[in-house]
């Protein structure tokens, strides 16, 4: 394995090429590289403060990075840069998705309107940009249909059907995280991109949210890139793992590879460079 | 140039006027992040008090020099505090059972406490003007108008360096107070985070309340050097005055003392100039022009901190 | 008990005592002199004392506090007393929402002949002026609705497309001859073009920014409007504004007039009937655009806008089209009331679109709730027709005005109808949403 191309370099939804963001004088990311691999689940870990959220941010257009490309390839084999879009396009169409690390659903709106409103853009098109919905026409209400059956389709699935009428400030912590997803899912995204999808679940949540992300992936073509902390997580369903410390990529791999690489455990332990031969005589390799 | 000089010092002077007004707002907005619409009325009601304190006392031209400074200084501590008591309750009534509501409601408030204030005023003194006769006249030629005495009088007026050096001390006197007491640092505090600083033991609500007494009793101070200034005032006057500083508030950075004093001079000077060189009917276009401008292209003001938004 | 209750009375007496310092404080100087010009001793200030209305503020503070602390506050309360607590506690309006929606309505179309029946033509006519006047009211509050109750961008300038629409019909009137049916969709879209083009430089700001410099733009083209006389006349406004016609019929005494062509007795009243007809039809169709509106996805962008502007846009939503469009749909709609007004006027003047407008029709939208359709015909009701019904306290009725404000504001913070409507349901029975979720919008 190790010596084949790796899967994710072979025909990636996602190159990263020489990264760099800079906030005034402060590196957050320097000169990151790593490719998503199309239909996986890549994991971006790396302790708190690393610049993970950073990454992100620069993938989805709400920072400008400072330098470096960020080649969005869609299965049609249309390609974007993504560092040259603002971040609505990057949505609506590169198709990348995300959700937030701090959910920002639109809390004074029901759960079924959260979704429809992730499926503006088409329904925009259908309304003939307002103008047709305003008279009424069958285009627009069948597109609205179409919608209704999308978003129930994704509610079933996160099992939050029942309380589609609800307000989704009104939702306990875990099923808005899910229907952050869900909206997110509603967009028809090629790449999702989830800023720490189980933080605050409990195990039970946390082993369904595996669950969602796995058939996400099977069903729906979609790559997944994830930010997480929670190890279990990370190790059960992702096929790459790439490690951030410091604004700096300390390892890149499948998670068996990462969970034995020296720096990763020196990044999380927290030794110094010098120290990572003890450190890896001491756990034996 | 000689009418550049007197347009520059009418400027400064004005600017002392819409910069002292403009703090209130600055720091209430500071604290509360709320835009006080009623300020502008608070900076009213100070002139009338001003006004009748000065008409009870039987001030005039006349009176002598000594005399008048020394009555002059007790109309300004007494017009600052009478109307502090105005400001506190202001806030007392309409915005305090707001806190923490939603943002709307206490723009709402501030806008019906306006409405009151003015109408009340209109009420309890007339509709008409009060004229005023100068009390202080003279001041220095800056200029002679040239040898053949036909060039152009640059005049400062004492009233004029009275306004701009009190306006310099108060300046001073805050900016200490801000920095270095106790109160200073508590209304820092809360203007940083509210629940924070009221769980280390700072009086959030008196911090408050104060900040709008402190706020009320520059209006005051402005007030009362409109009033000497102009020679005239109506219930009215607090409107556009409030507008034009708070424009200079947000010009100069909301939040920040001496942006707002910056801000201040600037919406005058860009007033006086534009009277001065342009036209007079459209010089608040001009200072309002300003500020859209600015606020478009540097939206945190002059000296305003910039404003991050966190993804 | 004995105990507990002298405490009571204790502190209730300190503290309506404290109330009392304070009124006399603000009392003394503001109340208690008045300062005024002698007529007969050129431009002499003079001070006229009322001393009793001093002691009398004074002594209802004093009683009033005393009173309200002693039974209605209790001790519990003594240190925050809430305005809200002395007003009676209506739970909730928000059921009233369906079943008012059609009453209203009902009332709204038979109202002139019920007032006509009831006074004759001759006593209903204020009536109807006023009524009128209301519904001018709920169509600007309903168009500014969309802009500050939708899409949650505080908009203190809304008056300047009231005046827009009103210059357009004005201007386009005098200079070419244009009737009021062809002028009214072009002031609407003028009005929606000033939208756009004041609205494109600003949306970017975010909160009280954008409050400031709508207001800025609203006083800039006030102050244009009062300079450029050789265009708008001046402080001297516009007259002579031709009155609309009823599919080209005019409301004109004699042949061919209005009440010829049907047969009926000539009567001034004809016209201002029909002025209220229109202004109602106007302001419903406000309504259903609105109401459709936020079925759509424009309509729902715009919400999901005033609750996150992020997240929408990391939803691929085009953030500045989506406030555009509400900026400028809501001038349109003020620009079809200012054109209304301007052809019910048949004058109109810099004099009648000051800030104090922008902020009644915000006050409005507020004070009924933001977003709630209905909130904003009871605030219009209560606030329009509130104030002109006291016609008679012409000085006082200013100063109610701003007082009810505060007291409305302190009372129900999230506005008479505190809910929203779901756009769109699985389930038919879906309950409102309580405004306490609903975000009010940074932009």
């Amino acid at each position: 394995m190790s010596n084949t191309m790796k899967s994710w370099d072979n025909n990636p939804v996602l190159k990263i090429e020489h990264l760099t963001m800079r906030f005034g004088g402060l590196v957050a990311i320097n000169d990151l590289s790593f490719n998503v691999g199309r239909g996986e689940i890549t994991a971006l870990i790396g302790p708190n403060g690393a610049g993970k959220t950073t990454v992100f941010n620069c993938v989805t257009g709400f920072y400008k990075p400072t330098e470096g490309r960020l080649v969005m390839a869609r299965s049609g084999g249309e390609k974007y840069l993504l560092e040259r879009m603002p971040d609505f396009k990057i949505s609506a169409q590169a198709k990348v998705a995300r959700t937030f690390q701090n959910i920002r659903l639109f809390g004074g709106m029901t759960i079924l309107e959260n979704l429809m409103v992730a499926q503006h853009n088409p329904l925009m098109v259908a309304s003939q940009h307002t103008v047709g919905g305003l008279f009424g026409l069958p285009t627009y209400k069948r597109a609205s249909n179409e919608a209704v059956e999308k978003a129930k389709y994704w509610l079933e699935r996160t099992g939050l059907i029942d309380r589609a009428d609800n307000p989704a400030a009104d939702l306990p912590y875990g099923d808005q995280r899910r229907l952050e997803i869900a909206r997110a899912m509603c967009t028809g995204p090629e790449l999702l991109c989830l800023d720490e999808p189980a933080a605050g679940l409990n195990p039970k949540e946390s082993a369904e949210l595996n669950e969602l992300l796995m058939y996400i992936r099977k069903e729906h073509d979609t790559s997944v890139l994830l930010i997480e902390h929670d190890m279990s997580v990370v190790m059960e369903i992702s096929d790459h793992v790439v490690v951030l410390d410091y604004g700096v990529k300390i390892s890149d791999g499948d998670p068996e590879f990462v969970k034995n690489d020296p720096h990763v455990i020196a990044a999380y332990l927290g030794v110094d460079d010098d120290e990572v031969d003890t450190v890896e005589q001491e756990v034996g390799l | 140039m000689d009418y550049f000089l007197q347009q520059l010092i009418n400027g400064v002077t004005l600017g002392s006027i819409y910069g002292l007004i403009a703090i209130g707002y600055t720091m209430v907005y500071g604290i509360i992040g709320m835009i006080n619409f009623a300020h502008g009325d608070i900076f009213m009601v100070g002139a009338f008090v001003a006004l009748i304190l000065i008409v009870t006392l039987g001030l005039s031209a006349a009176t002598p020099v000594f005399l008048l400074i020394f009555a002059l200084i007790l109309v300004l501590v007494l017009a600052m505090a009478l109307t502090a008591v105005w400001g506190w309750t202001v806030e007392r009534v309409a915005y305090r059972p707001l806190r923490g509501s939603f943002r709307l409601a206490p723009l709402i408030t501030a806008i019906g406490a306006s409405i009151t204030l003015q109408n009340f005023v209109q009420i309890s003194q007339g509709a008409r003007n009060k004229p005023l006769q100068p009390l202080i006249s003279g001041g220095f030629q800056l200029t002679d108008g040239g040898p053949d005495g036909t060039g152009f009088v640059v005049q400062l007026s004492y009233m004029q360096i009275i306004i701009i050096v009190t306006t310099i001390a108060l300046m001073a006197g805050f900016t200490f107070l801000i920095n270095k007491t106790s109160l200073g640092r508590s209304q820092r505090a809360c203007e940083q985070d509210r629940k924070m600083a009221a769980l280390l033991g700072v009086n959030v609500d008196r911090t408050i309340s104060l900040t709008f007494v402190m706020g009320a009793a520059l209006a005051a101070v402005a007030g009362l050097m409109f009033l000497l200034y102009y020679g005239v005032i109506d219930f009215f006057i607090g409107f556009l005055a409030g507008v034009k500083a708070f424009t200079a508030a947000v010009l100069g950075g909301i939040g920040s003392l001496p942006g707002a004093m910056l801000g201040g001079l600037l919406i005058g000077l860009i007033e006086t100039f534009w009277s001065g060189y342009f036209s007079v009917e459209y010089k608040d276009v001009a200072a309002f022009s300003i500020l859209a401008i600015v606020l478009i292209f540097m939206p945190e003001g002059l000296l305003g901190k910039p404003e991050v938004e966190k993804v | 008990m004995k105990k507990q209750k002298d405490t009571l009375m204790v502190a209730s007496l300190k503290d309506a005592v404290g109330g009392a310092v304070i009124a006399l404080l603000m009392a003394l100087v503001m109340v208690g002199m008045k300062v005024d010009v002698a007529s007969g001793r050129g431009a002499e200030l003079f001070i006229e004392d009322r001393w009793a209305a001093v002691a009398m503020a004074v002594a209802i503070v004093f009683v009033g506090r005393f009173v309200l602390n002693l039974f209605y506050w209790k001790k519990e309360d003594t240190e925050k007393p809430r305005l809200g607590s002395l007003l009676p506690s209506v739970s909730s309006f928000s059921g009233l929402g369906r079943f008012a929606t059609p009453v209203l309505l009902a009332l709204a179309v038979i109202l002139p002949f019920l007032l006509m029946y009831w006074l004759g033509s001759r006593g209903s006519r204020q009536y109807i002026d006023l009524a009128i006047l209301v519904l001018t009211y709920v169509m600007l509050g309903w168009g500014l609705n969309i802009v500050v109750g939708l899409a949650g961008l505080l908009d203190l300038g809304y008056v300047a497309f009231y005046a827009v629409g009103a210059y357009s019909y004005a201007l386009l009137a005098h200079y070419f001859g244009f009737s009021f049916w062809l002028c009214l969709p072009l002031a609407g879209i003028l009005a929606a073009f000033w939208g756009i083009i004041l609205g494109f430089p600003v949306l970017r700001l975010r909160g009280d920014y954008l409050a400031i410099v709508t207001l800025a733009f609203g006083e800039i083209i006030r102050v244009v409007l009062l300079n450029w006389y050789e265009f708008t006349g001046g402080p001297d406004g516009l007259s002579g504004i031709p009155r609309p016609s009823f599919f080209g019929l005019e409301f004109t005494r004699g042949e061919g007039g209005f009440a010829d062509f049907f047969g009926l007795k000539y009567s001034s009243i004809h016209r201002i009937i029909f002025l209220y007809y229109l202004i109602l039809i106007m302001a419903l169709v406000t309504n259903i655009v609105t109401n459709r509106l936020r079925r759509l996805p424009i309509g729902r962008a715009w919400e999901a806008l005033r609750e996150d502007e992020i997240a929408c846009r990391s939803l691929g939503i085009n953030t500045t089209n989506t406030k555009l469009t509400a900026f400028a749909l809501g001038a349109m709609f003020g620009g079809f009331a200012g054109s209304f007004f301007a052809t019910r006027q048949g004058f109109i003047s810099p004099e009648s679109f000051t800030f104090m407008e922008s902020a009644v029709i915000l006050a409005i939208v507020v004070l009924g709730g933001l977003g709630s359709q209905v909130g904003v015909v009871i605030a219009s009701v209560v606030m329009i027709g509130g104030f002109e019904f006291f016609r008679e306290f012409e000085e006082y009725r200013m100063l109610v005005f701003g007082l009810l404000m505060v007291v409305i504001m302190v009372w129900k913070p999230r506005g008479l109808i505190s809910s929203r409507t779901p756009s769109i349901a699985l389930s038919k029975n879906a309950k409102g949403i309580s405004a306490d979720l609903v975000q009010e919008g940074t932009g």
